[in-house]
């Protein structure tokens, strides 16, 4: 079984929901990318999604598009990201790692390449924003046969058409965005999502995380009651981003902490 | 026979829909809706109607005489699409897209412009049918266009400053992409050129298609024959698509697109995407583009805003790779010298982005014999250009 299918697997057990925080690797800088995400698991992450910077973050909302502009300005660049993972992996062997980014980058590094560098670093999923089901057939059957997770995104406007496709491809968990918008964007409509789920449900067993506009410890235990995992992102990289050095791993604890308190309260 | 793109948009491995998620059904909408129209008599009456009544079609081809005396080779036949309402090729689709957005219920139009062009033919086009329209533009961009934001703004258009980036035209795509997947219940996205997710490159060559469609009639009328070759400016390349289109099955004209060298090939600092470039994918398709060994997009150069872009629309891909269409680049110094010669030998002042492909018919002319033609597709006028040519010759207004 991957990590990422033991972790949901053990949180089922202990009825508990998966906690993922996001953030741009490389920023604030790169040396404090490995701690960082030492920071998370410690606080109480369940799965690690890492953002690979890229020039042009067309789903990105300004929070997450200044952090990928800092990471680029110190020279990350996608070997950088995936030789974080290695470092991660040294004293971590519990936490999946997911790989969240653009396509090229990718492209630019060569399918196979990138697949194979991604399964000696220790990545366990991988979500390419701008890689539908439909034009991923080929990336996403290298992964699998690394028996890495392709991730794909379900939004509010995906038909069941579209549910049916996710769900040929779909590994790991499902991303549901919860709203029509980019990340960061303002807070999600917590009925609404209750709405949809159940569309996706009758078509993906695998488990579903929430995320886009999840702000705050309350918005994601709300969350929490309906779908499988929350994700939070921007929240996060706007912590980072006004935090001084000395206190961002703190600051990230913290921030993280208080939600899977939140999570986990009964 | 040429049928592509394919049923899913791909143009060989070139094309395609490489977009996030929530902007798969817009597209599925609008790729439904096109098709519905595109062959829809009373559609392509309205739309003919619109370029015949509002942008002033068909456009002249013109024979430059003297122009072609000067080289003493091939005959060099002009395409004037500067003489179109609003001083451009950009209005063709802007009218077409424009009247889809109405039949397809959508109030508000929204566009991505790199020198203003394309905002100003798409807040031209909202002026006229009522629509809301907003225009993302790079700040950068901004302050090197004033007159064109002044005139978007005349025309009604919200222009929105774009600080992302490079502060260029490609940030604005970006941003116009994001509003789209905020407000796309109410949101018609007007993309300016033959980029972007399917069905836009094949929707933009489309309604460009009326260039080429028309050269062939006027060139059979004047010469009773087609050119040797057609040549045309590539940026993202519309108006390149646009001529080359009706031409692409007939394999005795060369097809020869002219991008920007900026500076020369050789100094890094060009927008030559297709000569220069590897294919990757940006914008919603794979095509050539213009990035580092990391895939990250760089900054490209040219003289004309409207050939700065670092990708190219994923047909001139494919054209390049299967060899039907060659691609060549001049720099910005080329460009200048045929802006000037077609201004005082001709009485026309281009626009800086057409002038690349006269350069570069300024090389081929004189090596052919003089009964042999040429066409250049003189995309728009230089009106736009004068601060830019007025401070390379050390003027300022």
């Amino acid at each position: 079984m991957s990590r990422i299918a033991t972790t949901f697997a053990a949180l089922k057990q202990s009825n508990r929901k998966a906690l993922i925080p996001f953030i741009t690797a490389g920023d604030p800088e790169p040396a404090l990318a490995v701690p960082l995400m030492h920071a998370l698991a410690n606080a109480g992450a369940d799965v690690i999604e890492l953002g690979v910077p890229f020039s042009d973050p067309m789903a990105d909302g300004p929070t997450i598009q200044r952090a990928s502009e800092r990471a680029l300005k110190q020279g990350v660049s996608l070997r950088t990201v995936l030789g974080f993972v290695t470092e991660f992996r040294e004293t971590n062997g519990a936490t999946p790692v997911v790989l969240m980014g653009y396509a090229n980058p990718i492209e630019a590094m060569g399918y196979e390449e990138f697949a194979d560098a991604a399964l000696s670093a220790g990545v366990d999923g991988v979500l390419v924003v701008d890689y539908p089901p439909q034009e991923a057939a080929r990336f996403a059957g290298l992964l699998d046969q690394r028996k890495i997770d392709a991730i794909f995104l379900l939004s509010p406007t995906s038909t069941e058409l579209r549910i049916k496709e996710v769900a040929r491809y779909a590994r790991g968990y499902v991303y549901y965005v919860s709203l029509r918008g980019v990340t960061g964007a303002a807070n999600l409509d917590v009925a609404d999502v209750a709405k949809k789920l159940p569309d996706i449900r009758a078509h993906i067993q695998l488990p579903i995380g929430v995320g886009f506009g999840i702000r705050d410890a309350q918005t994601a235990r709300a969350v929490a009651e309906i779908a499988d995992a929350v994700v939070i992102g921007s929240r996060l990289v706007q912590e980072i981003e006004s935090s001084s050095r000395e206190d961002v791993l703190d600051n990230v604890s913290r921030l993280v902490r208080d939600i899977r308190s939140a999570l986990d309260r009964r | 026979m040429y049928d592509l793109p394919d049923e899913t948009g791909h143009f060989g491995q070139y094309g395609g829909v490489f977009v996030a998620e929530t902007l798969i059904e817009a597209l599925d909408q609008l790729k439904a809706e096109y098709e519905r129209y595109r062959h829809d008599p009373a559609f392509r009456a309205e739309f003919e109607y619109e370029l015949k009544h509002y942008v002033g079609r068909p456009s002249p081809v013109y024979h430059a005489k003297r122009w072609s005396e000067h080289f003493g080779g091939a005959q060099v036949y002009l395409k004037r699409e500067d003489l179109n309402h609003t001083g451009a090729h950009k209005i063709n689709n802007t009218v077409g897209q424009a009247l889809l957005a109405k039949r397809m219920g959508k109030p508000r139009v929204i566009a991505e412009t790199g020198a203003g062009q394309h905002g100003v033919a798409t807040a031209t086009v909202a002026a006229r049918y009522g629509m809301k329209c907003v225009v993302y533009m790079g700040s950068a961009d901004i302050k090197r266009q004033a007159q064109n934001v002044y005139r978007m703004k005349l025309l009604g258009a919200e222009v929105v400053p774009v600080e992302s980036g490079s502060k260029t035209l490609k940030d604005a795509l970006n941003e116009a992409m994001r509003d789209w997947v905020t407000n796309v219940s109410d949101t018609f996205y007007i993309i300016g050129t033959v980029a972007g997710p399917h069905p836009y490159p094949m929707m933009v060559r489309d309604f460009q298609s009326v260039i080429g469609i028309e050269a062939r009639t006027q060139m059979l009328e004047m010469v009773g024959r087609q050119p040797d070759a057609v040549l045309a400016c590539v940026g993202g390349g519309s108006n390149a698509m646009g001529l080359f289109y009706p031409y692409i099955t007939d394999e005795k004209v060369r097809l020869v697109g002219v991008e920007a060298a900026g500076h020369g090939l050789e100094t890094g600092k060009h927008a030559a995407t297709l000569c220069a470039g590897r294919p990757g994918v940006l914008h919603g398709n794979r095509t050539y583009l213009m990035q580092d060994d990391n895939g990250q997009i760089i900054e490209t150069h040219s003289i004309s805003a409207g050939l700065d872009y670092p990708g190219v629309g994923p047909e001139h891909s494919w054209l390049k790779d299967c060899g039907r269409a060659e691609y060549v680049a001049v720099t910005d110094d080329e460009a200048l010298a045929a802006f000037h010669d077609l201004c005082r030998l001709e009485g026309i002042i281009p626009a800086l982005e057409s002038s690349h492909a006269l350069a570069y018919a300024a090389k081929m002319a004189p090596r052919m014999k003089a009964d042999q033609i040429l066409l250049v597709n003189l995309s728009g006028r230089g009106d736009k250009d004068m601060h830019t040519v007025a401070e390379k010759s050390g003027l300022k207004f």
